[in-house]
């Protein structure tokens, strides 16, 4: 399973397995991943879901879709490299993935 | 030892359980459900998970290993009968019982049950667990007959997700408009366009007497309608609307009206009982002395989260707008705030783009809700405007050639 890399605002890293085919949003709140709230469990309605993407990493995000960039245009702190994470598909490509989690989501 | 035990382990029940532990609490914490599998949420019962596109993995909102290592006892397929509010203590069907120091109530709510003859055919569905999706499923082949009874945000969901599996799909609906109980008549009629041009058969004001049986005299085969005509379906879908599991709370003599009565921090008329979620009727923030039931995520985390402060003794959450959203075919909703009592509306963008939102103001212009269609800028901007009660000029919100953020910044 690939693992992933969550990185809270405080510093604290998480290093979580998550399957193929559910989210990066998925692997955190299913995992005790303080930092990612998801209201709306992953329907692209709530944007409380926010992650910066690592750098090194954001070709193999790709980039998000027309209604994920709108609110994501309207979140706190938002930056090039911002992601709402349950638009983020874990793949095999994803494995090592890390992303950091911004101070609050609401 | 005796701590919080939480009664049904749904959406409300397992974040007051979460909330309770990020919060730092350290006493016991028992989460107790009637369903037989981890807790999980229900909007994608209805979407993704009906579709087939999402599995039960995917739908469950904490395993139970991972409740586990948050301390959190988890006791699924067990129904509480039973509140002893004098002894503190709830008891389960199979007569095990739990003593608490506070109860969380978060029983959420049942179908209604269509109350006409042949109802109980088979072929007859309903949708609130994952075990109807089951059921339901296993019937949405290509080709079949569907007929949907209540033109709701589940009935429509439901007629996208058939349409797209290749089903024919009427939707019969008692009300003159789809979504009459929940929404607007621009968003009626947008909806009945939508639906109509994806090639689903509305019928509105239209009343349903009975159900009848087709060449199987077991399993249902038409839908028989108040003028006296028969719509032929292989299977029905029934979507009218839901009651608050409120019955255990009234037993043991808590205040109920439509719900369990509660306050702003979600407490009954026991100080040691709360009660959230689609079970509880709560003062509605933002809208003067009203009060009412919500029936949404939101609402089930905003409640919990209170409950959870309350018993932690930290300050509760700001109190957020009302929020809801509903996906049908490529057409996302997201609504905030609450209509009842306005007295205008105002358009932004045409709903022939399938892109637009309608602002609904009270007299004197202040914002009390939006339906955002495939609009995230309104509905997050309308949400922040609700919550702050904020007069808002009409003809700035009509004109697309103002940003939603230069409104939000100078919205009168
Ligand atoms: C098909 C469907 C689609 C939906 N789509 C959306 C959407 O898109 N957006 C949105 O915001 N909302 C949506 N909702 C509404 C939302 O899911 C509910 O408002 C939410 O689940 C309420 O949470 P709850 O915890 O109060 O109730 P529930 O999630 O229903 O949980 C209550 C639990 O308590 C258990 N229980 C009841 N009585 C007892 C007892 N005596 N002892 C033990 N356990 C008991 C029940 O079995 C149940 O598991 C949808 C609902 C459905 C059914
Ligand atoms: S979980 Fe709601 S937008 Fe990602």
């Amino acid at each position: 399973m690939p693992k992933i890399t969550y990185i809270e605002h405080s510093g604290t890293e998480h290093v979580i397995e998550v399957p193929v085919g559910s989210t990066v949003m998925e692997g955190a709140t299913k995992h005790r991943v303080p930092g990612i709230d998801a209201d709306c469990g992953g329907a692209c309605a709530c944007a409380t879901c926010h992650v910066y993407v690592d750098e090194a990493w954001l070709a193999k995000t790709g980039t998000p879709g027309s209604m994920e960039e709108s609110m994501l245009d309207f979140a706190e702190g938002v930056e090039p490299n911002s992601r709402l994470s349950c638009q983020i598909q874990i793949t095999a490509e994803l494995d090592g993935l890390v992303v950091r989690l911004p101070s609050s989501q609401h | 030892m005796a701590g919080v035990v939480i009664v049904g382990a749904g959406q409300a029940g397992v974040q007051a359980a979460e909330s309770l532990r990020r919060g730092g609490y350290a006493g016991a914490v028992t989460l107790i459900g009637e369903e037989p599998v981890a807790p999980y949420q229900r909007p994608p019962l209805s979407k993704a998970y009906l579709a087939g596109t999402m599995d039960l993995d995917r739908v469950i909102l904490k395993p139970e290993a991972t409740l586990a290592e948050d301390a959190i006892a988890f006791v699924p397929a067990t129904r509480i009968t039973a509140i002893d509010r004098a002894a503190r203590t709830v008891t389960a069907e199979d007569g095990r019982s739990w003593a608490y120091e506070h109860l969380i109530l978060a029983t959420g709510s049942r179908v209604r049950r269509l109350p006409v003859e042949g109802a109980q055919l088979a072929g007859v569905h309903y949708l609130r667990t994952t075990t109807d999706v089951d059921g339901l499923r296993a019937e949405l082949v290509a080709g079949a007959r569907l007929a949907v009874i209540g033109g709701g945000y589940i009935g429509l969901e439901v007629a996208a997700v058939a349409r797209k599996a290749g089903l024919a799909v009427t939707v019969i609906e008692a009300a003159e408009r789809v979504l009459a109980r929940v929404t607007t008549p621009e968003i009626s009629a947008f909806y009945q366009d939508l639906h109509r041009a994806e090639g689903v058969t509305i019928l509105t004001g239209t009343g349903v007497t009975a159900l009848e049986a087709g060449a199987d005299p077991a399993r249902v085969g038409a839908v028989r309608l108040a003028d006296g005509s028969t719509v032929p379906a292989d299977l029905v879908l029934v979507g009218i609307g839901i009651i608050p599991n409120a019955e255990l709370a009234a037993q043991a003599g808590l205040a109920t009206t439509n719900g369990i009565d509660t306050d702003t921090n979600a407490c009954t008329s026991d100080p040691a009982i709360f009660a959230i979620g689609d079970c509880a009727s709560r003062p509605l923030a933002h809208y003067g002395d009203r009060r009412g039931r919500l029936e949404s995520v939101h609402n089930a985390l905003e409640q919990a989260k209170l409950a959870a402060a309350a018993i932690l003794g930290t300050p509760p959450p700001p109190l957020e707008a009302p929020w809801f959203w509903s996906d049908q075919y490529d057409v996302k909703l997201q609504i905030a705030g609450l209509s009842t009592g306005a007295a205008r509306t105002v358009l932004r963008g045409d709903p022939a783009t399938r892109r637009f939102a309608a602002f609904h103001l009270a007299p004197g212009n202040r914002l009390l809700a939006v339906d955002a269609v495939n609009s995230a800028p309104e509905f997050i901007v309308g949400r922040q405007l609700i919550a702050r009660q904020q007069v808002v000029a009409p003809e700035k919100l009509a004109d697309m050639s103002i940003s939603m953020k230069a409104i939000a910044a100078d919205p009168a």
